[in-house]
């Protein structure tokens, strides 16, 4: 199928489309995604909800290209997955910030260490991560606190951290996986105003969840998978009926 | 790229690592030592074939009185036998370079100097050892051409090709320094296995901070780097004891201890040493760097 020079630009601005995506782990009989088609407009908030092994992850994993799909296409940022080259995945990763249950912290590296290493790896310069970095923190709400080292904060704190190196970039899309999950109801709603700003600057935000309150108070698209297919996809919807 | 950046965690890996690499760091030397003893044997053959084919003559031992080959029946060697010899000597230029004729007094003279030490010198004398032609050869592996014009001739009693024991001795050494070529390429295959176990073991307890750079987008190439690097430091210094090594082998084994004990020949100069440290060099570091290059392959994929 040829897909590059024919393709409208219509379908290239979206964020995210997947066209009638399998994905078949090789161990596993059943796919973990089977025939997902969706799209991702620029500046959406999303929620990808289902139970564990629905395929949320597989999903995730698939826009950051840390998978291949068995078949169908994935595009991420105007840019066809399956023809882009390994080399060239680096670059989409900096296009795509992401926030993750666990924090994924560097024990030791201070706050603003842990934020510039996001920039240092990619080789910007000293002033640069020296004039960005603060600016990020504030964003965050983490100002005056650069200095403190990972387990000297919160887990509130600690997620907000990551969120800052996940955004320091100014990536178009931020993906979330369940990052409320180790987080209490005060504190997860705080993650969430950061996020929801986040995607008011223009950042599109997926999000994995399970967290139903969050889901049902934030009133954002919901798509829900199941056994690795697309049950719903619900512009402003709730975590689930069947609760 | 940042080279501070780089550095820093360069620096942050070995120390983490320290023990492991020490571990490589020792490995590299022992091995690159014997690597460079190894080559520096080779370089003591080729300098001791040098100079002892320089000096390889064949001799060509006339009768005396008391000789019993069948080609002295004649007794003692006349003055035309010696003329005639030496005419065909002449005639087999240009392969034969020089003739020096050796009386019995020079071969007296000599003899009593190589065996000074020994009783055997108050019982010769002069009448008892043998006129001969010392001839040089432009092309020592032509010896046979000589033996077989003068062997067997009346007058002559022997042809001696000194090469001959001089190639024994060297098939000795050949042996010796396939021994340690050996041994060295053990030890390098060693040292990769152990290369690639450190790098393994770094990548796994690194996981956390290649994780992020690769969620980031940092390049494979930058994610590599401080571990390439790493592996090419240890490389270094191991490389640099093993330069130490061999300067030492040199200065004490080879300048105090063989080469006044063993005189009559020559030894490796310091020009060879200067010749083997780079190739250590390079060998270490491109070891070092091809095995920590093929396990992040493995490890640190994309």
């Amino acid at each position: 199928m040829d897909a590059g020079s024919a393709r409208p630009t219509a379908y290239t601005h979206r964020v995210i489309l997947f066209e009638n995506v399998t994905k078949l782990y090789p161990t596993q009989a059943r796919p973990a995604l089977e025939g997902v088609s969706l799209e991702v407009e620029k500046g959406e908030f999303v929620f990808l909800v289902g139970a564990s092994g629905s395929g949320k992850s597989t999903f995730l994993r698939l826009v950051l290209k840390e998978e291949t799909p068995t078949e169908g296409r994935v595009w991420v940022a105007g840019k066809d997955l399956g023809r882009l080259s390994n080399w060239k995945v680096p670059q989409l990763r900096r296009r795509i910030g992401t926030v993750f249950q666990d924090f994924r912290l560097l024990p030791n590296k201070t706050v603003f260490d842990n934020v510039a290493f996001a920039l240092e790896v990619i080789g910007k310069s000293r002033s640069q991560v020296e004039r960005i970095v603060p600016e990020v923190l504030e964003l965050v709400g983490l100002e005056g606190k650069e200095h403190r080292m990972p387990d000297e904060l919160s887990g509130g704190e600690q997620q907000r951290v990551a969120v800052a190196r996940a955004f320091v970039n100014k990536p178009a899309i931020l993906i979330a996986d369940e990052p409320t999950g180790n987080l209490d109801p005060a504190t997860s709603e705080g993650i969430m105003k950061l996020l929801e700003r986040i995607n008011r600057t223009g950042t599109t935000v997926v999000m994995a969840t399970h967290d139903a309150a969050i889901v049902d108070q934030m009133r954002k698209r919901v798509i829900e998978l199941e056994q690795g297919h697309l049950v719903r996809d619900q512009s402003r919807g709730v975590y689930g009926y069947s609760r | 790229m940042r080279a501070r950046f780089v550095l820093s965690e360069v620096g942050n890996g070995l120390r983490r690592n320290l023990t492991m690499t020490i571990a490589v760091i020792i490995t590299v030397g022992v091995s690159l030592a014997l690597f460079g003893v190894a080559l520096l044997v080779r370089s003591q053959v080729d300098t001791m074939k040098d100079f002892w084919f320089d000096k390889v003559e064949v001799s060509i031992f006339l009768c005396n009185d008391n000789s019993e080959t069948a080609s002295c029946a004649g007794g003692k060697v006349t003055d035309t036998q010696k003329e005639q010899i030496e005419a065909d000597l002449q005639s087999l230029q240009p392969l034969v370079q020089e003739i020096y004729f050796e009386t019995q007094q020079e071969a007296y003279e000599r003899f009593i100097v190589q065996y000074r030490n020994s009783p055997i010198v108050d019982s010769v004398t002069v009448d008892a050892l043998p006129e001969s032609f010392r001839v040089k050869l432009s092309d020592p592996t032509k010896y046979d051409i000589v033996a077989s014009a003068f062997e067997g001739r009346p007058g002559v009693e022997q042809v001696n090709d000194q090469r001959q024991f001089l190639e024994r001795f060297f098939q000795l050494l050949g042996g010796l320094q396939a021994i340690a070529l050996v041994i060295a390429i053990a030890m390098l295959i060693v040292t990769v296995l152990l290369i690639v176990n450190t790098m393994r073991i770094a990548a796994f307890s690194r996981r956390r901070e290649t994780g992020i750079m690769r969620l980031v987008g940092a390049s494979n190439f930058y994610i590599q780097l401080p571990f390439l690097l790493e592996a090419a430091i240890a490389a270094a210094i191991g490389a640099t004891l093993a330069t130490g090594g061999l300067i030492l082998v040199k200065a004490f084994v080879v300048d105090r201890v063989l080469a006044p004990a063993f005189q009559f020949t020559a030894f490796v100069g310091w020009d060879a040493v200067v010749a083997i440290a780079p190739i250590l060099y390079i060998t270490g570091i491109a070891l070092a760097c091809l095995a920590a290059f093929l396990t992040l392959r493995k490890y640190l994929r994309v």
